[in-house]
């Protein structure tokens, strides 16, 4: 038969014996082929890089009064001008990008852990486990989320870990409900009940024959989690409840706010910071979404 | 029948989640620094220890946990939320005066970010890879990635003060006195930039999910068979299309429900809408607590009550749902 088709002039890749790329290899390629995706990740590094080695560079205090307050863009060599304070907002906003990122990744791993958690538990006992760890993450998403970690950080004071406390143990639902969903479905299929019947126990199965397989779309739902953490810090910050020792985009944003309509440049730029990061976030989570699900790819 | 049962269900389940809240903040005012005594004695600039034990004791400090939880529950289930120390009155009272103002604001902008978003949604697929598809596109990518509160200071620079359009904060203009419609019309000047910023977020999501759905829909054999019948095309994307391409739609609109609330307290700092929003950043800042655990008991109510009707409505635009729960997950 094989002889047959090679005499035919079919090659090895027409006959299926196709060296079969491996699939982190694969997940790298279909995403350098998603042109927006790439940008997204060249601007996200770049932001990563600055607000992490920018402060050695540029070494101006951020909170230290450097000019007279408000003074627009470009006076004075502040290429971005200053804050209320007379204060330059390059340095806030070059030293305002570590807690900020920093913030956004821890509670979204929270938020990752305690979802993976609920999810991967429910999804694997199914009965009652299921139907309580599912009755407390529908609780979850009734509790208004942003009026939740408000209390939360007012009541157990506005320290970073805190306000990461705050927004991760708010965030994680959506992860839950993933992980759940591909739980249901991998738990079914063959490979599983070959290491069942092969003796595998509960933790074996749970974490090394099931999750790895269901992580693509949570690794998708946590890239953007980080986005929307950062969003959530920002929305703290901006009510006032940012911890008063640290600079972020957010503290920025709130320490401006009453003077908006007078200097909205102040306000302006963190925003813009803000905007820029979520947005390359955003995009490199839709990339990598179609990187992972090869079929899903001509939506 | 059957829709009688499924919502009674749900409710039932509702309320379960909303004793669940009222246990929340019950623990959260216990472990939270400071009690009642306190905050009166930081109002009246210190107080004697002896004086505020007796104050303790009026309040019912001094009793078991499980009678204290107890009696919080029937205040609550008598409407009592508690009293305001910071605005003198009590909880409800307070709630129920922004109340109003807070709905006007999400629903507006609910109506508003739904139609836009399934109106686009749907031209976007009907040409898919036209203009409209890619606008839809990067729409969804900016609506998420801006925070809403930006998007609100900004469009109040452009359409304010810019460019004066719209007033630039709060709900009626103070300065004159208005009856019957022109009180209505000044509300309404007031309200179209909150209720764009609050919309923004979710026009994008409703948007990029009706557009998916549709696209859905449109390649099924219903569709094939409505066009083969020789109806025009408005007639079966609109008639026969829309309906199950909305299913997705009305589901996410009970699932983002709690971030609406969230967005609404932003926006209304933002715009100093008088709702339930200042009301709780307000008392964030006064630490008033029994305001703040009130103001969080009534939004989950509000989401619990829109997610009921949600779910109403779904069963009425698809009656094929017929099991009982109905869950959101």
């Amino acid at each position: 038969m094989t002889e047959n088709l090679e005499e035919r002039g079919f090659g090895q890749k027409e006959m299926g014996f196709v060296q079969v790329e491996h699939p982190f290899k694969e997940t790298v390629r279909m995403f350098a082929t998603n042109y927006a995706a790439v940008a997204g990740f060249v601007v996200l590094v770049i932001v990563i890089l600055v607000s992490f080695l920018g402060p050695f560079i540029y070494t101006t205090d951020p909170w230290e009064m450097v000019w007279s307050p408000f003074s627009p863009p470009g006076a004075k060599g502040f290429l971005l001008g200053t804050d209320y304070l007379g204060r330059d907002l390059v340095a806030q906003i070059i030293h305002g990008g570590r807690a900020t990122i920093a913030v956004g990744c821890a509670a979204a791993l929270l938020s990752v852990l305690i979802g993976i958690t609920f999810g991967a538990l429910s999804g694997f006992y199914r009965g009652w486990v299921e139907e309580v760890l599912m009755r407390i993450t529908e609780f979850f998403q009734v509790l208004p989320t942003l009026l939740f970690s408000m209390v939360l950080v007012a009541l157990f004071g506005a320290s970073l870990a805190m306000i990461t406390f705050a927004i991760g143990i708010v965030s994680w639902t959506g992860v839950a409900r993933v992980t759940r969903a591909e739980f249901l479905k991998i738990r079914e299929l063959e490979y599983v009940t070959a290491s069942r019947s092969g003796g595998a126990k509960a933790p074996t199965l749970i974490f090394r024959v099931i999750l790895p397989n269901a992580l693509p779309p949570i690794v998708v739902q946590s890239a953007l989690l980080v986005g929307f953490a950062i969003l959530f810090e920002a929305g703290l910050s901006f009510l006032g409840l940012s911890d008063p020792d640290v600079m972020s985009w957010g503290a920025m944003m709130g320490n401006n706010r009453p003077f908006i309509l007078q200097h909205a440049f102040t306000i302006m730029y963190p925003g813009l910071a803000i905007f820029i990061t979520v947005l390359a976030i955003s995009l490199v989570g839709d990339g990598l979404n179609d990187a992972l699900n090869p079929k899903l790819r001509k939506r | 029948m059957q829709f009688f049962i499924a919502t009674v269900k749900r409710a039932g389940f509702g309320l379960v989640l909303l004793v669940a809240v009222l246990a929340l903040n019950f623990v959260l005012m216990h472990i939270a620094p400071g009690d009642v005594a306190d905050t009166i004695a930081q109002d009246a600039g210190g107080l004697d220890a002896e004086v505020m034990e007796q104050i303790r004791i009026d309040y019912g400090l001094d009793l078991p946990l499980w009678q204290q939880m107890a009696k919080y529950f029937w205040g609550v289930a008598q409407l009592d939320l508690g009293y305001s120390f910071y605005y003198n009155e009590p909880v409800t009272k307070l709630i129920l005066e922004k109340l109003p103002a807070t709905l006007l604001l999400v629903i507006s902008a609910q109506v508003l970010s739904i139609f836009l978003g399934v109106m686009l949604g749907v031209m976007a697929a009907r040409k898919p890879t036209g203009m409209t598809s890619h606008f839809v596109t990067v729409l969804s990518l900016v609506g998420y990635a801006a925070p809403v509160f930006w998007t609100g200071i900004m469009l109040i620079i452009l359409f304010a003060v810019m460019v004066p359009i719209f007033p630039i904060g709060s709900m009626v203009d103070v300065s004159v006195e208005r009856e019957g419609i022109a009180y209505a019309m000044d509300v309404l000047r007031h309200l179209v930039l909150p209720a764009v910023t609050l919309g923004s977020i979710f026009l994008a999501l409703y948007s990029r999910l009706s557009r998916a759905s549709m696209l859905d829909v449109l390649g099924s054999d219903y569709v094939r068979t409505a066009q083969a019948k020789g109806l025009s095309e408005f007639q079966v994307v609109y008639k026969h299309a829309l309906r199950n391409a909305l299913l997705p739609v009305v589901t996410t609109v009970g699932l983002v429900m709690s971030g609406i609330v969230s967005g609404a307290v932003l926006v209304e700092t933002v715009f100093s809408w008088p709702g339930l929003g200042t009301l709780a950043v307000q008392s964030i800042i006064a630490r008033d607590t029994p305001t703040i655990l009130g103001i969080l008991f009534f939004s989950s109510l509000v989401v619990v009550v829109a997610n009921l009707l949600t779910d109403m409505v779904y069963r009425i635009i698809d009656p094929r749902i017929k099991t009982s729960g109905g869950s959101n997950l």
